[in-house]
């Protein structure tokens, strides 16, 4: 068990973007709010996954929808409690502790807010050891935990309470209810037992956000490359260096989807790269061939700096470093590929490791 | 032929310009007055070129006067800041993610009413006149006169937060409104902190444009002149007026221009070692690297294009303390030629150390001949430090960058730059500033909706290119300079034909034939 501090937060959000893969929404906005409710509440106890009883109710609180959206209409803060509360009660059973669905983007820091204003702890793990764009890709769903009963709710006022009979159907009822409430919507939902967490919880992501974070500012402070830091602290690989020429990006359906185009720099001069998004980043294809496929994670750096730079946010003539990451192993098991395979996302290509797609074009 | 001038925090430069040739280039100290100190620019000017103000075809002015105002929290006008958007966003408040201090300089007067779009066009709430009516009357009754509108999604559909304009306009006579979809993107939080800054900063605008159209006059120059602003185009006086925030950053961006066109390098590292602080930036292919994040202004976070600077605290002013040693960031600004010791003063300064290390012959020698060589050398050992720390950061590789040294304090840098190819200091480097000011470009910007159901998308970005492109040679950029410098889509799904909103920018350097 340990407080987390101000500092710590700001860590956290940005090694959460990095892990956001482009999307999850930025954590900026979630960060301002979890930072809010701590100064309004006090500080939150984060819980290692082990503390937690077998018994115990934990339930993620998040937001969905599109990051487009979140940028411009943040919540009235009222609407994630109420979603949180009205599934407690649905529940019948204390909630004894909260945790985050995604440790990638905005959902590594909502349920901050929630833990500070509802006086419970966090538990240092998430669903996915990243960012996804849909409701079933999460652990919880491999283990063959039920997404429902979920509550979702607007600032408006207005919620629903959803049961389906599998996971998949819970994206498709909660996806129509949050493009409705105007493409952005707060949930609770996958509620487990402590039991059921210890097997199928990604452990200590949000303290991995946090030492990511900790590594860039690091890096920045002793002059050093901060975009191989990340690069070293998240086993990952560098893919690409170049500027963006094209951005295109279209909220439909519920989700911000688009691709980005990067001309190369430096040693890449001379190639080109797409990065293709729905919220996260889903593929990224340098000169034909890909180099990096969903579930292993992408993301985008400030090429100086190292600062993520989410899909929302990109512009034209940003100079940016690529970097692929390995995703949680249980993304590789048939049932993790059933879930976030290229081919789910339409793409007509086998899943590759990231490391033996780097070897391979080696 | 042209002057460019550059008020900086402790110079006020100015320079001739004729076509392509510097004819000629003065330095006086800023006048707490800012009048003073540019009529004593152009007076200097004047008498050093034999210039007839008749000739003078335009003045070209760069100022850091707005940012240091914000940076300083100085000069800047109570203003309430409006929010169109409940019942959403109450999480996080207007100037929420502001520093405490710059908050209360301008009062916090903050109100959230009801509206705001949905990203498909839908309303989140009606706008409701009437309690925008009572907001406008509160804000009137505390007798502030400046005022920020936003509303969520107002960059998608302007149209509430023009009505609230014209509600606040009718309650508050002579009040000063900046509208959010005016002056910034998508991003709620950081387009509502450019146009509160902007808001804020209207009497100052007012006063300075006055200031330096007094200074004009009472020289008898009656030619045009125009602010740069931080992509490095120009404005006019009336445009500075009303969006005073958008010279943000164009110190660095004209000093940058400046050294490269002194330099004639397209690829550099600019060091611009003002009297307080220094900038170091990166020319790539002759432009300055834009920032890829939200750029922080005083500490408040907005999501303007700018030239990615460090800055650190070393200047030829910067206070040196013997014991323990230590360099800046104290500074004595434009007061150096009073209170160094060279200058008859009794702080000692960089500049003192540099004139006893006896590299330049500045003021009187004499009165620093007494600083033991042990001082000497380790203040331009610290100095060598500040400067190699920087410019490592801000590199972009590996390799030794050449390095272009401007501004008058650069007569700090002695010695070599670690991971420096070589430094060039180029003719008239004191006044890069003023210079990039003088050929400061020419824009031409495209914002209007395309319906992608009759042409496609490629078709619509080219064909904004081509006309933001024509409007930069129109007016007046040389046509193989002009670049694209910003594209922005927004797609409208609340209207048919898939509608979509193209913003173009497109710069070039003025013709100077």
């Amino acid at each position: 068990m340990r407080m987390l501090t101000e500092q710590n937060i700001e860590d956290m959000a940005l090694g959460a973007a990095v892990l956001g893969t482009g999307g999850g929404g930025d954590p900026y906005i979630g960060k301002l709010m979890a930072l809010q409710a701590l100064r309004e509440f006090g500080p939150v106890r984060m819980l290692d996954v082990d503390e937690i009883n077998d018994e115990e109710m934990v339930v993620p609180a998040a937001m969905m929808g599109a990051p487009t959206v979140m940028i411009e209409k943040i919540p009235s803060g009222k609407e994630l409690l109420s979603a949180f509360k009205d599934l407690a009660s649905y529940i019948g059973r204390p909630i004894t502790a909260v945790m985050s669905i995604e440790a990638g983007g905005l959902n590594s820091m909502m349920p901050i807010s929630v833990a500070a204003s509802m006086n419970l702890p966090l538990v240092d793990c998430d669903g996915m050891g990243r960012a996804f764009p849909e409701i079933q890709m999460v652990t919880h769903t491999i283990f063959g935990v039920s997404a429902t009963p979920m509550t979702i709710a607007d600032e408006k006022g207005n919620s629903a309470l959803i049961n389906t009979i599998n996971n998949r159907w819970t994206e498709t009822f909660s996806r129509s209810i949050a493009i409705d409430m105007g493409g952005s919507a707060l949930i609770a939902l996958y509620a487990a037992t402590g039991k059921q967490l210890k097997e199928l919880a990604v452990r200590g992501t949000m303290t991995f956000a946090e030492e990511i974070g900790k590594t860039v500012r690091a890096a920045r402070r002793q002059e050093s490359n901060p975009v191989d830091a990340v690069r070293r602290v998240t086993n990952g690989f560098l893919l690409f260096k170049g500027k963006i020429v094209d951005i295109q990006r279209r909220t439909v359906g519920g989700f911000a989807r688009g691709e980005a185009h990067l001309d190369g720099i430096e040693q890449y001069a001379g190639s080109k790269l797409e990065i293709d998004f729905q919220n996260e980043h889903l593929v990224a294809i340098r000169d034909g061939r890909y180099v990096a496929t969903v579930p292993d994670l992408i993301a985008i750096l400030d090429v100086d700096t190292g600062e993520p730079i989410t899909t929302e946010a990109i512009r034209y003539g940003f100079r940016v470093a690529v970097i692929g990451m390995p995703c949680d192993a249980r993304w590789r098991l048939p049932k993790g590929l059933e879930l976030a395979a290229p081919r789910y996302f339409g793409y007509d290509v086998d899943y590759v490791p990231i490391e033996d797609l780097v070897a391979q074009s080696n | 032929m042209r002057i460019g001038i550059d008020v900086g925090g402790t110079n006020t430069d100015a320079v001739l310009m004729d076509g392509r040739t510097v004819v000629g280039a003065v330095k006086t100290p800023t006048t707490p007055d800012v009048t003073e100190g540019v009529v004593t620019a152009l007076q200097k000017l004047i008498a050093a070129t034999q210039l007839k103000t008749t000739e003078i075809q335009a003045v070209m002015l760069g100022t850091t006067h707005f940012t240091n105002a914000v940076v300083e929290r100085r000069h800047l006008a109570p203003t309430a800041v409006i929010r169109i958007a409940l019942p959403a966003t109450s999480a996080l408040p207007p100037m929420v993610d502001w520093p405490e201090d710059l908050r209360s300089s301008l009062g916090n007067n903050y109100y959230l009413v009801h509206g705001g779009y949905e990203v498909d066009g839908r309303l989140i709430a009606a706008f409701d006149p009437a309690e925008v009516r009572h907001v406008a009357r509160q804000i009137g009754d505390a007798g502030i006169k400046s005022v920020a509108i936003s509303c969520v999604f107002s960059p998608i559909n302007a149209e509430q937060e023009e009505q609230a304009a014209a509600i606040v306009r009718e309650e508050i006579p002579g009040v000063r409104i900046t509208i959010s979809s005016a002056i910034g993107k998508l991003s709620l939080l950081e387009r509502e902190n450019a146009a509160t800054i902007n808001a804020c900063l209207g009497d100052l605008a007012d006063k300075t444009v006055l200031a330096f159209e007094k200074a004009l006059q009472q020289m008898s120059i009656s030619a045009p002149f125009f602010l740069s602003q931080n992509d490095g185009t120009l404005m006019n006086a009336d445009f500075v007026r009303e969006y005073p925030v958008l010279t943000f950053a164009s110190g660095p961006t004209n000093s940058m221009r400046g050294a490269a066109f002194l330099s004639g390098l397209k690829d550099a590292l600019v060091i611009d070692v003002g009297g307080t602080t220094s900038d170091i930036g990166m020319l790539q292919s002759g432009f300055p690297r834009v920032a890829s994040q939200a750029v922080n202004i005083g500490g408040v976070r907005t999501n303007f294009r700018m030239p990615d600077v460090y800055s650190f605290g070393l200047g030829g002013g910067s206070i040196v303390v013997e014991n323990p040693l230590q360099v800046g960031p104290q500074s004595v600004g434009y007061e150096l030629t009073k209170k160094g010791l060279v200058f008859g003063g009794d702080v000692l300064t960089t500049t003192d150390v540099i004139v006893a290390a006896g590299t330049q012959g500045i003021g009187d020698a004499s009165r620093v001949a007494s600083l033991s060589r042990n001082i000497v050398g380790r203040v331009l050992d610290r100095i060598e430090e500040m400067i190699n720390v920087s410019v490592e950061r801000m590199k972009t590789s590996a390799d030794p960058v050449p390095v272009i040294a401007v501004g008058g304090g650069s007569i700090l840098i002695v010695r070599p730059i670690s991971g420096a190819a070589a430094v060039e200091m180029p003719e008239h480097f004191a006044c890069a500033n003023a210079i990039g000011a003088a050929i400061a470009q020419v824009g031409g910007e495209v914002d209007r909706i395309f319906m992608l159901d009759k042409m496609s998308r490629e078709e619509a970005l080219d064909e904004a290119k081509q006309e933001a492109t024509n409007k930069a040679v129109e007016s007046g950029a040389e046509a193989s300079s002009v670049e694209i410098v910003d594209v922005e889509e927004v797609p409208l799904s609340y209207l048919p034909g898939n509608a979509t909103r193209i913003m173009v920018k497109a710069v070039g350097n003025l013709a100077m034939s």
